[in-house]
């Protein structure tokens, strides 16, 4: 097990390296000179040595590797500057929208859980029935919906014509309802579908044989048996999904105006506020891999099969 | 000398027996997958309207006629106008060449990158291969979303940047595939014997590897294709990817947002038109997949 969280924790430095190396690079390559805007911005004719002294106060008149080191070196104590646009230190902003974000992701995870392990139960008792080929029916439009598009007739349907339910914005429980639904439909519907091949792949075994020969009633095997076992494959893809929830909440929240750090992202972008663009890119991508990594290491802690398995290869 | 030829021909035999396909009869099987040979014929056809579609639309996608805007479907606008007054029917089919083409784009460039990378990384081995496989993994972590944000925040909002950024993402997917069949392969017999034969390393990996990795690679790119589609027109309606007035079905329906709750109609066609396609690109792919009895994982 130590091997492995060693192995890991190796491979979490590479991709933070990276991720930070890239962001890096993309804001050398940012088009315009970050000297002469914020000259500009004070609107006094400057001259060639005012240039040189705040190139000087910058730090850009060093190599480009100690540029990168300084750079490094404030990221990692949560320095990411102040938003070009308000002057606020941009951590404030990040943590002011985090818990918006994390409050979409817990919603979309519940509507997950909610259509993915029933259906997938269903579908795997009542295999090659019409519930199973509703399931792939659904599993096949989740995979082709737009997110986007799919939020979008939401809300048409249930706020614009039905006023069930808030079009945009947060605040009341009603609030998150659409945009879980948007941005958990697509995960749902493949996981049913990922949970019934596993619940098959289980029920052909020979402990749920002998389960069955000592009368255990068909649901019970279903739920206590067969659905742990098949659980576990389950959750081993479940991590990159941590990833896919994260890119997908960008969407969802402009849609739905969802004050989150996607809608943050993409304010900036189209305001070129850079400070907030480069937090957001490092945090949520070094968020991403860090979930990967737990949940990779728990199941390796829940399954001694992989754990084995893990500890041969590296 | 009689030996050496014996072995030799001992040899081609293990070759061919590595590079003969398991397919008794295909086409029996292709029919036992309507789904997949509808999902193709419309594909196809789908294929048949771009090319064609220029001669045949009713309209010039582009034309802005302000006269003529959001007007509702007529015999001179099958699917009416929109904000500006451009046929919605024109601007659908030019879009499809648009996203087909992009997707198209795409899937060669990561193949044309992530296939000889994985073969080379599977091959050659040791210190090269593991080299590879930390960038591989360093890479994968991310979601080309994240990707795109930090290319398009940076560099400007543009349907190249966002190509780009795709691309950057996905060419190791190819790799991380590629690689593992070639573990595989490598060590089975018709290989030793190739080897033993004295063909060197160009040989081996075009055509004794090569023909192994054909048919996965194809059910990835074409199940990757629906994928593509999804996140070009994702960012394209975010306002990351095409730009107006291109006509591209999600930038279409951004433009159509504003009118929302009085034409719906606006982001009702292109989006189907979205869906349609990347179902039509899932089909394919899941019905290749068990046609060329590639396995999941």
């Amino acid at each position: 097990m130590l091997t492995i969280i060693k192995e890991r924790l190796l491979q979490l430095v590479i991709v933070l390296f990276f991720l930070s190396l890239f962001t890096f690079t993309l804001m050398k390559l940012a088009p315009g000179d970050p000297v002469f805007s914020i000259l500009r911005a004070d609107e006094v004719a400057a001259t060639t040595a005012d240039e040189e002294a705040l190139r000087k106060e910058l730090g850009l008149d060093q190599p480009i590797y100690i540029q990168y080191t300084k750079w490094m070196y404030s990221i990692m104590q949560f320095d990411f500057g102040s938003s070009l646009i308000n002057g606020k230190p941009v951590w404030k902003d990040i943590l002011e929208r985090l818990p918006a974000t994390l409050e979409l992701a817990a919603g979309s995870l519940i509507v997950l859980l909610v259509i993915s392990i029933p259906l997938g139960l269903l579908a795997a008792k009542y295999e090659g029935k019409w519930i199973d080929h509703i399931s792939s029916i659904l599993a096949l439009l989740g995979a082709s919906i737009p997110a986007f598009w799919l939020g979008l007739m939401l809300i048409y349907g249930f706020s614009y014509r039905l006023g069930w339910l808030p079009t945009m914005g947060m605040g009341s429980a009603a609030h998150l309802v659409l945009p879980s639904i948007t941005l958990g439909f697509g995960l749902a519907a493949i996981y049913a579908r990922m949970l019934r091949a596993g619940l098959l792949e289980v029920l052909v075994q020979d402990y749920i044989r002998a389960a069955r020969a000592r009368g255990v009633g068909e649901w019970r095997i279903m739920y206590k048996h067969a659905l742990r076992a098949a659980l576990i494959p389950v959750m081993t893809v479940f991590g990159t999904s941590a990833g896919s929830i994260l890119a997908g909440s960008v969407i969802i929240e402009t849609l739905f105006s969802w004050p989150g750090l996607g809608d943050m992202a993409i304010e900036a972008i189209f305001k070129r506020d850079y400070p907030v663009i480069q937090a957001y890119v490092m945090i949520s991508g070094s968020m991403i891999v860090m979930v990967n990594l737990l949940i990779d290491l728990s199941y390796t802690w829940i399954d001694p099969r992989v754990r084995y398995v893990k500890e041969r290869i590296t | 000398m009689s030996s050496n030829n014996n072995t030799l021909s001992a040899a081609a035999a293990l070759i061919q027996q590595g590079r003969s396909t398991r397919s008794t009869s295909r086409w029996k099987i292709l029919m036992r997958y309507p789904l997949m040979l509808i999902g193709f014929t419309l594909f196809l056809t789908l294929i048949l309207i771009v090319i064609a579609g220029p001669y045949f639309v009713p309209n010039d996608p582009l034309l802005i006629q302000m006269s003529e805007r959001l007007r509702p479907a007529s015999w001179d606008y099958p699917l009416g106008t929109d904000h500006l007054g451009r046929c919605i029917f024109s601007r659908l089919a030019a879009g499809a060449q648009m996203t087909l083409s992009l997707a198209g784009i795409v899937i060669t460039a990561t193949v044309l990158i992530g296939v000889p990378i994985g073969l080379l990384s599977g091959y050659v081995g040791g210190r090269l291969d593991s080299f590879i496989m930390r960038i591989v993994d360093g890479i994968g972590a991310l979601p080309e979303i994240i990707v795109a944000i930090a290319v398009s925040g940076f560099l400007g909002p543009s349907i190249t940047n966002l190509l780009i950024a795709i691309i950057a993402v996905k060419w190791v997917e190819y790799v991380r595939l590629v690689r593992s069949i070639v573990l595989l392969e490598r060590e089975k017999e018709y290989m030793e014997a190739a080897r033993a034969a004295g063909f060197g390393t160009w040989h081996m990996i075009r055509r004794q590897l090569l023909p192994h990795i054909v048919s996965p690679v194809i059910v990835l790119a074409s199940l990757d294709i629906g994928k593509i589609i999804l996140i070009v027109s994702s960012l394209s309606y975010l306002g990351l990817g095409a730009q107006p007035p291109t006509p591209e079905w999600g930038a279409m329906l951004n433009d159509g947002r504003p009118y929302f709750q009085t034409i719906p109609e606006l982001m009702i066609y292109p989006g189907l038109c979205i869906m349609l396609v990347v179902m039509l690109c899932n089909l394919i792919g899941d019905g290749l997949r068990q046609l060329l009895d590639v396995r999941n994982k």
